[in-house]
């Protein structure tokens, strides 16, 4: 990590940086919601929201606006600072992962001063993720149970099971990954992988590791709350899990940590696994477009792949029957975390066997 | 005692325990995939309503209208017949004699002064229009619009007069 003077130049382009992840997470977010309802419409040949704006485009919108304009209820028996805590807790955590992310190449200008594409390239990057995302699930904790209704209770429990669970396949795959790179930075791991092809084979890690490429993405499933692993919000069972006893704004914040967590997580499997902002034949365009315009390549690539994994995750959605409760464990503890230890194993005696 | 299987439809459980391939998910998820993602390109079976509309078929029957004869004038006599004949009892009727003078309104001596149709109780059978002796009431191809009280739903008898032959708008 290079070790960067603290001007009052450098505040700025960090904050003009976080506002702009800040604000574009925040608008993929809101478009997901829309993205969601017209991808269930159309696989179940339905049309989908198509009434405000051209296709349905100001769904989003009036969406907020109705969330923002609902009566705020907070039941009398809830613990009140807890109950608006969890779900702000929910929203700062989402926001927070986007910090370690390198959204594109840096981009060096003709005096040789770079900008880069990313808050903090701190060299604990992947460690900070997980951080972050097992802090995440405190914010659903927190909601469930200080709401002060059974429903919410069970599905708080049901959460936190989940989350421990499957945090430990998720890292376990991980590591195979780490030991492969030799590094915890995000920035170090997409640079690894630059272009698509070098002597003889795939550059990207999905081709080097794709067992870890499966358990991390079940993973993610279960992590982000989403079907087939919603147990903590199952409408079937829990009534609206969590947030039953949430109204407004704060209902919103829930609903709205979620998708954005979707899209960190799209950005995070697509920078470990697909190249981030890499992409083949990317050193032929850098040597015929100005560096700016490969720099905004980069962060549109890296944009699409997430966009592709968004989908990915609606299409499971509306694909797949929701797991049973014992189901999940099962899964999580007798088939990932050993898949995950067999393939660190696998890996290990191949990095050796090369080292030789 | 044991089950006997009524239905012919009932098909037999298949109990075996998960093979492995079974147990993997991923082919399963793959297979569940292919029909949702078939799904995407198939014709929506949603019709968009108020700028497309279902055609109806031409025994469609919908709300009512009472006529006129040639001259405009009106054809129902109120005998009440559709009134008896209505099986959710959503019409009434109030009759009156025709004055001299009134001959170009009303087409004979007793005209309906007062006629109503419920239409959140009518079910659009047709039995009146079938009962009336003097062709006075007609099902036409439309549908209520849909309204805020109870109280719109109620037709009176200016909402069910077909426009009069010489005020053509």
């Amino acid at each position: 990590m290079i070790l960067t003077a603290i001007t009052l130049g450098f505040i700025l382009e960090k904050v003009i940086l976080v506002s702009i992840i800040l604000g574009g997470s925040l608008g993929i977010a809101m478009y997901s919601t829309w993205a969601e309802r017209k991808v269930a419409a159309v696989m179940q040949d339905r049309r989908g929201p198509n009434r405000a704006g051209p296709f349905g485009l100001f769904q989003p919108l009036a969406d907020g606006l109705k969330l923002f304009m609902k009566e705020e209820i907070i039941p009398t028996l809830s613990n009140k600072f807890l109950f608006i805590l969890g779900p702000s807790l929910a929203m700062l955590m989402a926001c927070m992962t986007s910090a370690v992310i390198p959204w594109g190449p840096n981009i060096v200008h003709a005096d040789g001063s770079v900008f880069t594409l990313q808050v903090a390239d701190i060299n604990i990057g992947i460690l900070f993720i997980f951080g972050v995302v097992s802090l995440g699930v405190y914010g659903i904790m927190l909601g469930s149970w200080a709401s002060n209704n059974k429903y919410s209770l069970l599905s708080g429990l049901r959460a936190a099971a989940q989350a421990v669970s499957y945090e430990l396949a998720m890292g376990l795959s991980l590591i195979a990954l780490v030991m492969m790179s030799g590094s915890l930075s995000m920035r170090e791991i997409v640079e690894q992988q630059h272009g698509f092809w070098n002597n003889g084979y795939f550059t990207w890690n999905f081709f080097k590791q794709p067992l870890a490429f499966v358990i991390f993405i079940v993973c993610s499933f279960a992590e982000l709350n989403r079907a087939p692993f919603d147990l903590s919000e199952c409408e079937s069972e829990l009534v609206g899990g969590y947030h039953t006893e949430f109204s407004s704004m704060k209902l919103g914040f829930y609903l709205f940590a979620e998708y954005i967590n979707m899209f960190i997580t799209s950005i995070i499997l697509s920078s470990l696994f697909f190249g981030g902002y890499n992409y083949p034949g990317m050193d032929w365009v850098a040597l015929h477009v100005s560096p700016l315009f490969v720099s905004i390549i980069g962060v549109l690539v890296l944009l699409g792949k997430a966009v592709a994994f968004i989908l990915f995750f609606m299409f499971i959605r509306w694909t797949l029957p929701r797991f049973r409760y014992d189901q999940l464990m099962d899964l999580g503890w007798k088939s990932l975390i050993p898949l995950a230890l067999f393939n660190m194993l696998v890996t290990g005696a191949i990095i050796l066997a090369f080292q030789k | 005692m044991p089950y006997t299987n009524i239905s012919t439809k009932a098909k037999q459980v298949d109990r075996r325990p998960m093979n492995f391939m079974e147990r993997i998910y991923l082919p399963a998820i793959a297979k569940g995939l292919k029909i949702t993602l078939g799904h995407i390109f198939q014709p929506k079976a949603t019709i968009n309503y108020p700028e497309v509309k279902r055609p109806f078929s031409s025994t469609f029957r919908g709300l009512h209208i009472l006529n006129r004869d040639e001259e405009g004038r009106e054809k129902c006599t109120a005998c009440g017949l559709c009134a008896l004949s209505c099986p959710a009892e959503a019409i009434t009727m109030e009759s009156a004699e025709r004055k001299t003078g009134e001959e170009h309104l009303y087409k004979e001596e007793k005209y309906a002064a007062q006629y109503e149709i419920n239409m959140l109780r009518c079910i659009f059978c047709g039995l009146c229009e079938e009962a009336c002796p003097k062709d006075a009431i007609y099902l036409t191809q439309t549908f209520a619009p849909s309204n805020y009280d109870r109280k719109g739903f109620i037709y009176k008898k200016d909402d069910l007069l077909i426009p009069h032959p010489s005020s053509k708008n």
